[in-house]
């Protein structure tokens, strides 16, 4: 080796370094400005961008549920309230462990099978994240704290007091005022934008009577909260809110005494009662027994009460009112008694021979008479409608022919849907050539006639249509709409005319004579309701056929079981000379009109328009 | 050079030059060095305090931390070049004995077996190996004709490898890439040719896919995985880069303000504080801030390398130029992983990230800087 290459030439390093050192420097240059350029991207040209994405990181809107709006009866008297109750809620993804979190809950509150299903469901369904899904309701004082204090080892659980709607009178109006329920996945899915925004925040909907059909104008305006909330959801400060507003309350034409009244006049039965204003077209009482306690359903009703309910045979679900079709058997003579008086088929003094039997010309059929023995020999309009004479409008039916039969009842709403303001109504049937071509592919017998007439055969109608029926007899044609409701928000809902009925003055007293008949004649059907009332009614019992009888058999009660008895009904109003109340009475298997459904009429009239409460009424 | 040793001695040009000079000689201090890391330190407990949540436990910590670091820069700084390159190959050897005993004895935490605990004192052996690496490395390449030639390029690689490979195995990936920076750069400055390092380009590109397929662990290629397509895991590993992204690009040009970063103190920005902490940055300053620190980050680089180019001996040279070359390194790693462009590798951002053990490394770096830098003025005096 050389001396050369044995001392090392300081100044060839230092170049060679000083050239790899700019060299550095220039990647440094260069690698400093590419993150430049990136932070100029994220920053700058992408900063829009960005900024929302963390907007929408922080900032949550948290919809405030408005207050549902109230319902009165006529009187001021609340009947569907909203409560503070106590709910234990879970906030699944603040939740580490959910099973060991519910056997900690297990211990300190009372949850059954039910409420965990109940639970399991709804965290399948659709929902925001870190909304709280509830577990349990109504917890009790003893409960809450046990809650608050493990309140550490409990994370996402939360319990808050939310307003829960409450029927005052859980039983007496569950058909009418119905009830609302937690909304379920199928409403969820139906629901659009608008309404999944409206319903933000809102548990309830309304599943039934009033609180469905006026779902719209109890349920209010969502209000909101525009929250900031860190990454575990916690919401730190309120940013913006908008105060929800309250649905409105409605007051409804209902009276909870007459009600009360009604409910207990069918006691022990299955049946209805409608009481309608006859100048209004208000309905003052709607009930249907037996019934059930609204209440619960209001946060989920469990699976042995709901299965109790709708296995029971008396079927208290079933609203008997609005969707109960039934025969309305001699209720409609009156209104078939005028059409003949209308059409000049009859006259008030014309009459027909009774012998307990009608026979069509050239058929040996026999129509019998409820009156095996008949009603005599000269029996004329009034005694027809008083003793409710089947062999009269027999012959009246067949007259008359089912043309102008359909028409004048149609008038008075028979066959249709009378529209009161409770969903599902079901319409009934008033038959006609038409109908029944359609339903039964079958043209119109002459026979068919003779039972449109006595409200058998194919006839079928709602004790709604039945109770607008009367009250469109005894307002001398006025024919309303029935509502429950009398106003909304403080607006009054105006009665609604459908039709006046054109009749001449004279067959209106004719008519309403002879109804007056079956309450105080001597031989009226319901002359039994007449004895020692205070004011004068008028009315129409029947007895309808639930089971058809063969030609040539007797009908006899003691071999039928009680669920194939005919029904008893009865229709009527009072006071007689100036009349506010018509009543529309039902009563399934109790067999006779008089004897079962009329009683019950004769109660809500006392109720009405007896004493106190016709004190109470004057003062309205 | 006659001609410059004349002219550095010209008595008026340089007379109140030497007397700050001449303080910075006693004290073995670089001004310019020491002025830049204490605004950074400054600034970094600014946004420190934002970043904790405002909690002045933090801040107090990380303050004594930076009194430590100082200190361990300042003693360092006295240590005269000669020494260390002296005491150059026992460091090499203790640090590689200190991994070895990590295998063995070591304490470990998150499935990393990093530590060595010294009676309630944990100890990070790798850490010392980033400051060790290229002292010996230095030292070796220091005394060797330059530009190397092939015998020296292959034991320098050997040297570098044994400790880079023991750290990979803790794993710590980060740590091990910024140790065979350390090493590797020496290399470079010392003149290694451009056919090797094509070559070594090459070869690196070409063991890519067994790299993939036999070294990286799981974690490890999903991070790359979660790089190129953060989108793909919103809720797992890409969560930290989505936020960390949001947290940058939100803050704009101007930021949100001091203490008005939302994505940092609503608790999206995970590692805030520690190795994300350039987004609680950029969304409090935004832009401004971003360049600031990076413009004086490059000024520390360009005054290492000033330092490094002024450095008389090879030793002084290759080392000043690796030590802020691999600071640069992580500043790059890091500002570069948090914006998304590199993966994510635990490496903190230099003197900001809340830790102690890597602010003491980087000081302990920086004063063994002022060593050789002041240590050139004796020479030629």
């Amino acid at each position: 080796m050389s001396e050369a290459r044995q001392f090392k030439d300081h100044h060839r390093e230092a170049r060679l370094f000083f050239a790899r050192a700019i060299l550095a420097g220039l990647v440094i240059v260069a690698l400093t400005a590419l993150l430049v350029v990136r932070y100029y991207s994220l920053q700058v040209t992408h900063h829009e961008d960005y900024v929302t994405q963390s907007d929408r990181n922080r900032v949550h809107v948290l919809p405030i549920p408005p207050t549902r709006g109230l319902i009165y009866d006529r009187n001021g008297e609340l009947l569907a309230e909203n409560r503070a109750s106590y709910t234990l809620s879970i906030v699944q993804e603040r939740v580490d462990d959910l099973g060991l979190t519910l056997a900690v809950l297990g211990e300190l509150v009372d949850i059954s099978p039910n409420d965990i299903e109940k639970f399991n469901d709804q965290l399948r369904q659709r929902r925001r994240p870190f909304d709280a899904v509830p577990l349990r309701y109504n917890l009790t004082e003893e409960e809450i704290a046990g809650l608050a204090v493990n309140e550490f080892r409990l994370d996402g659980v939360e319990v808050h007091a939310q307003l829960v709607r409450h029927y005052t009178h859980g039983e007496l109006f569950a058909h009418t005022i119905g009830y609302v329920g937690r909304i379920n996945e199928r409403e969820l899915a139906s629901f659009n934008e608008e309404q999944y925004q409206a319903y933000a925040g809102t548990h309830s909907i309304g599943k039934n009577g009033l609180e469905r059909s006026y779902e719209s104008d109890l349920l209010g305006e969502v209000g909101y909260q525009n929250v900031e909330t860190n990454a575990r959801g916690r919401v730190l400060r309120v940013l913006e809110s908008g105060d929800p507003k309250p649905g409105k309350d409605l007051v409804l034409h209902l009276d909870t005494n007459l009600q009360r009244k009604a409910f207990e006049a069918l006691e022990g039965h299955r049946g209805a009662v409608v009481a309608i204003d006859v100048k209004t077209g208000g309905v003052l009482a709607a009930v249907s027994a037996p019934s059930f306690d609204a209440n619960l359903f209001v946060t989920g009703i469990s699976f042995k009460d709901y299965r109790e309910l709708n296995q029971s045979r008396d079927l208290p679900l079933f609203n008997r009112f609005l969707q109960g079709q039934y025969p309305p058997g001699s209720t409609v003579k009156p209104v078939i008694a005028m059409a003949g008086l209308h059409y000049d088929i009859v006259t008030p003094e014309y009459s027909v021979y009774d012998p307990g039997f009608y026979r069509l010309p050239n058929s040996s059929r026999l129509y019998r008479d409820w009156k095996r023995r008949g009603h005599g020999t000269k029996v004329d309009l009034k005694q027809a409608i008083a003793e409710s004479c089947d062999t009269y409008f027999y012959d009246l039916g067949h007259n008359m022919g089912i043309d102008k039969m359909h028409a004048f009842g149609y008038q008075f709403g028979m066959g249709e849907r009378t529209g009161v303001d409770v969903p599902n109504e079901r319409r009934g049937i008033w038959p006609s050539r038409d109908w029944k071509r359609g339903a039964r592919g079958q043209p119109w017998y002459p026979g068919d006639s003779l039972n449109v007439a006595i409200g058998q055969g194919d006839v079928l109608a709602t004790p709604m249509q039945l109770g607008v029926m009367v009250a469109t007899l005894a307002s001398r044609g006025e024919h309303y709409k029935p509502h429950m409701v009398a106003s909304v928000g403080g607006e009054p809902v105006a009665p609604e005319l459908i039709n006046q009925v054109q009749v001449e003055g004279a067959h209106w007293d004719s008519i309403l004579e002879a109804m007056k008949e079956v309450v105080h004649g001597t031989r009226g059907t319901a002359r039994r309701i007449g004895q020692g009332a205070e004011y004068q009614m008028a009315g129409k019992t029947g007895t309808a056929q639930v089971v058809a009888i063969a030609q040539g058999e007797e009908y006899d009660s003691e071999a039928l079981s009680e669920r194939n008895r005919d029904h008893a009904l009865f229709v009527g109003f009072a006071p007689f000379d100036d009349p506010r109340i018509a009543v529309a009475v039902l009563v399934e298997n109790a067999e006779s009109g008089s004897g079962a459904a009329a009683p019950v009429a004769r109660k809500v009239f006392d109720a009405w328009l007896v004493g106190e409460d016709n004190a109470q009424q004057g003062s309205d | 050079m006659p001609h410059q040793d004349f002219l550095r001695r010209l008595p008026e040009s340089d007379r109140s030059l030497r007397k700050r000079d001449r303080l910075q000689q006693r004290l073995h201090i670089d001004f310019w060095l020491l002025l830049l890391l204490l605004i950074i330190s400054a600034g970094g407990l600014v946004v420190l305090f934002s970043a904790s949540d405002q909690s002045m436990t933090t801040i107090k910590r990380q303050g004594i931390y930076f009194l430590i670091a100082y200190i361990a820069m300042f003693m360092v700084a006295q240590v005269p070049v000669h020494f260390m390159r002296r005491m150059a190959p026992w460091a090499y050897v203790v640090g590689v004995g200190l991994l070895i005993a990590v295998i063995f004895v070591g304490v470990g935490a998150k499935g990393a077996q990093r530590w060595l605990s010294l009676g309630g004192f944990r100890f990070q052996p790798s850490e010392f190996m980033k400051l060790a690496m290229p002292i010996a490395i230095a030292a070796y390449l220091g005394q060797r004709h330059l530009p190397p030639v092939f015998k020296h390029v292959f034991f320098t690689l050997v040297l570098v490898a044994i400790p880079v490979v023991l750290i990979i195995k803790q794993p710590d990936l980060g740590t091990s890439i910024l140790v065979a920076a350390s090493g590797l750069m020496v290399l470079f400055f010392a003149g290694l040719s451009w056919r090797y390092i094509f070559a070594a380009v090459a070869a690196l590109l070409a063991s890519l896919w067994p790299l993939w397929q036999f070294v990286l662990h799981d974690y490890q290629k999903k991070r790359v995985l979660t790089l190129l397509n953060p989108e793909a895991d919103r809720l797992g590993a890409g969560w930290n880069i989505i936020q960390s992204k949001t947290a940058i690009g939100s803050g704009g040009v101007p930021g949100k303000g001091w203490l008005q970063g939302t994505q940092s103190h609503l608790d999206f920005l995970p590692e805030g504080h520690t190795d994300f902490i350039i987004a609680v940055l950029a969304e409090e300053f935004g832009l401004i801030g971003v360049l600031t620190l990076l413009g004086l980050y490059v000024l520390v680089v360009l005054r290492g390398l000033t330092i490094a180019i002024r450095a008389q001996e090879s030793f002084g040279r290759l080392l000043a130029a690796s030590l802020t070359l691999t600071f640069f390194v992580y500043v790059f790693v890091n500002v570069g992983m948090v914006s998304g462009l590199l993966p994510v590798v635990g490496v903190p951002l230099p003197l900001v990230s809340q830790g102690g053990t890597s602010i003491v490394t980087l000081m302990t770096g920086f004063g063994i800087l002022m060593a050789i830098a002041t240590e050139r003025r004796k020479v030629i005096r």
